[in-house]
């Protein structure tokens, strides 16, 4: 979690753009995703969950991903993981998957009854500064990304967003 | 549960982002003012207040916190020529946000938080500095900052 005490998020394409997580409440303006063509590999990484099983993003290559960093202590990012578990449980069939990476310092004593209240449905694995620092050093929580089929970035949302928003973003992708 | 359907679509962040680009440096939201100097006797106690400083847009958890997965705003002080006799906080604000369902009880913009001291016995007659901690959680309507400890140094005269 050190990372997120020193860097803002990651660059941000469109001159209209102010991200939340830098400038106070300013809120964000929104834009599409990134055509297909202009998107970036999403860095790889191995995380574990909490029974210790290795996640590796690269093994989702050929379905859609919402990569969401969240923490506990995070008020927005309670509001989102059962839109996250909606869109887990609506667009599974398609090939659509949510990774839920879990920022608390606290680990797993923490995170496991966080998961079992909220009776989360994805995958939710044990975030570290290292993988945080892949991701453009996730400076304010929650930021989630959309990865397409291909394992490229299509979009980033920093802060508390829209349902509406994140699914039409995963029906995009999930139809490429 | 926050509705989205209430929300414009262009108030909402969809970023596109570069892996490699560069990054801005993002500063703390929360600093502490000059702590001004007080003597202490070693018959009395004193008060010492420090002033805090957030960033407009911010908030902070309060020491009480209206929920239980927040964290506490708490000032600790360390062992040292000084003994705390008590620590107050200031009165919370009840702020509702987008994200919480009902308001939650908060610090924005400038407060103080008052410590009484009393000097600790055998500590020596002089200059000394009192040293603690600081530990926040700070949010904006949108986004949560991680939780940060801050060292608090404040200069005081034993009598």
């Amino acid at each position: 979690m050190q990372v997120l005490k020193s860097r803002c998020a990651a660059a941000i394409l469109g001159a209209s753009l102010t991200l939340a997580g830098c400038s106070g409440s300013k809120p964000v303006e929104a834009t599409s995703l990134k055509p297909a063509a202009e998107r970036k590999a999403a860095p790889d990484f191995t995380l574990k969950d909490a029974y210790g099983r290795p996640l590796k993003l690269s093994d989702y290559k050929g379905k859609v991903v919402l990569l969401d960093f969240w923490a506990t202590w995070c008020g927005p990012c309670k509001i989102e993981i059962p839109w996250f578990m909606e869109f887990e449980r609506k667009y599974k069939d398609q090939g659509f998957a949510v990774i839920g990476v879990a920022m608390d310092d606290e680990g797993w004593e923490v995170v496991n009854p966080f998961v079992s209240d909220l009776g989360i449905n994805y995958r939710i694995v044990q975030g570290s500064d290292s993988v945080a620092q892949l991701f453009g050093g996730i400076e304010a929580l929650p930021t989630t990304f959309l990865i397409d089929r291909t394992g490229r970035i299509a979009a980033m949302h920093v802060g508390l967003a829209s349902k509406g928003d994140f699914e039409d973003g995963i029906r995009q992708l999930v139809e490429q | 549960m926050a509705s989205a359907s209430s929300w414009s679509s262009k108030r909402l962040a969809i970023l596109l982002w570069i892996p490699g680009a560069a990054l801005a440096q993002f500063p703390g939201v929360l600093s502490i003012g000059k702590v001004p100097a007080v003597p202490v006797s070693r018959k009395e106690t004193v008060e010492l207040r420090v002033p805090v400083v957030l960033r407009g847009g911010y908030h902070v958890n309060s020491n009480t916190p209206s929920e239980d997965y927040l964290i506490p705003l708490r000032l600790t002080w360390d062992k040292g020529p000084l003994e705390v006799v008590d620590i107050t906080y200031p009165k919370p604000t009840f702020e509702k946000y987008r994200f919480s369902a009902r308001p939650l009880s908060v610090f924005t913009g400038n407060f103080e938080i008052a410590t009484r001291f009393k000097a600790a016995p055998g500590s020596a007659p002089g200059p000394a500095v009192a040293v603690g901690k600081l530990r926040y959680q700070a949010c904006n309507e949108s986004s949560c900052l991680p939780p940060r400890t801050i060292e608090v140094r404040a200069p005081v005269q034993i009598k």
